[in-house]
């Protein structure tokens, strides 16, 4: 447990910095506050359009395949601290997990669900 | 009460909490941001028990890729349509199958099958919690991690076609 108490300090410290930077700002800065000031600033000018618009679907297939890889890395972190108490076995069946894997890259860079144009 | 008993209920009140603040927030971004707290507070809790590797899989995958998920869920979807008065039909199935959920976790509770207190079980202190999850894994539970990769595999090939541009 002792082994957190740097992560416990981080924490505290965005924490404090969060809580003093905005009451910094709120004793500081002009008290008043008229509708300009809590309109959504872009450079200075009018915003263009609502901020809630949708978004192109290629940002969510990127999202969804770096998950997919990512849950695949974090199967390897318990598998590499193992490894040699598996000898062989343990390799081949990491070689046929990632080799499902691989089949599915290679389909993800046939289509070309990569490639952004 | 412990010290780590303490832990755990400030940090299992802060998921609550905010997983009451996902519901409730009226802005989808605000909830997802209430929801990587909850995330987080249950890594904590992870932590406390003594599952390391669960814990830190649970900031990567889900405080890290799932809430991106979520979030391009959000931009994707026309969020006027979620800003008006809050659809009655939609709360009363959720509120009952939220109930059942509760009520079983209660019933499997109060069997004595959930060990109550926190604390890790003997086998996990002894040579690391990742090389027990490894040999576990890699050893016993050997079909259900290669069935894995095929749902894995599924899941890419499915987004690529949901996902696909049609030129």
């Amino acid at each position: 447990m002792i082994d957190y108490i740097p992560i416990g300090l981080q924490m505290l410290a965005a924490a404090a910095l969060a809580a003093g930077l905005m009451g910094l700002s709120t004793l500081l800065g002009r008290p008043a506050r008229s509708r300009t000031d809590l309109s959504p600033y872009e450079c200075g000018v009018d915003p263009f359009e609502p901020a809630g618009k949708r978004y192109t679907v290629r940002f969510y297939m990127v999202a969804m395949l770096f998950i997919l890889f990512d849950i695949e890395a974090a199967f390897l972190y318990p598998w590499a601290t193992v490894f040699r108490d598996l000898g062989l076995p343990g390799f081949l069946e990491m070689a046929v997990f990632i080799g499902v894997l691989l089949i599915g890259f290679v389909y993800c860079w046939r289509r070309g669900a990569l490639d952004w144009d | 009460m412990s010290a780590s008993a303490v832990i755990f209920y400030v940090l299992a009140s802060i998921a609550v909490l905010s997983a009451a603040m996902v519901i409730w927030s009226r802005y989808p971004v605000h909830s997802a941001l209430y929801l990587v707290t909850t995330f987080l507070s249950v890594a904590g809790i992870y932590v406390l028990f003594e599952a390391e590797f669960v814990a830190a899989v649970q900031v990567l995958v889900y405080a890290g890729g799932i809430m991106v998920l979520f979030l391009f869920v959000i931009l994707l979807v026309n969020l006027k349509d979620t800003l008006g008065p809050r659809v009655r039909l939609h709360a009363t199935f959720s509120s009952l199958i939220g109930t059942a959920v509760v009520g079983l976790i209660l019933y499997v509770y109060s069997q004595g099958r959930v060990p109550g207190s926190p604390g890790a079980a003997p086998m996990l202190r002894e040579g690391g919690n990742l090389q027990a999850i490894g040999t576990s894994l890699y050893r016993e539970y050997l079909l259900p991690f290669e069935i894995a990769s095929v749902l894995l595999l599924v899941a890419m090939i499915g987004t690529i076609i949901l996902a696909r541009q049609k030129t």
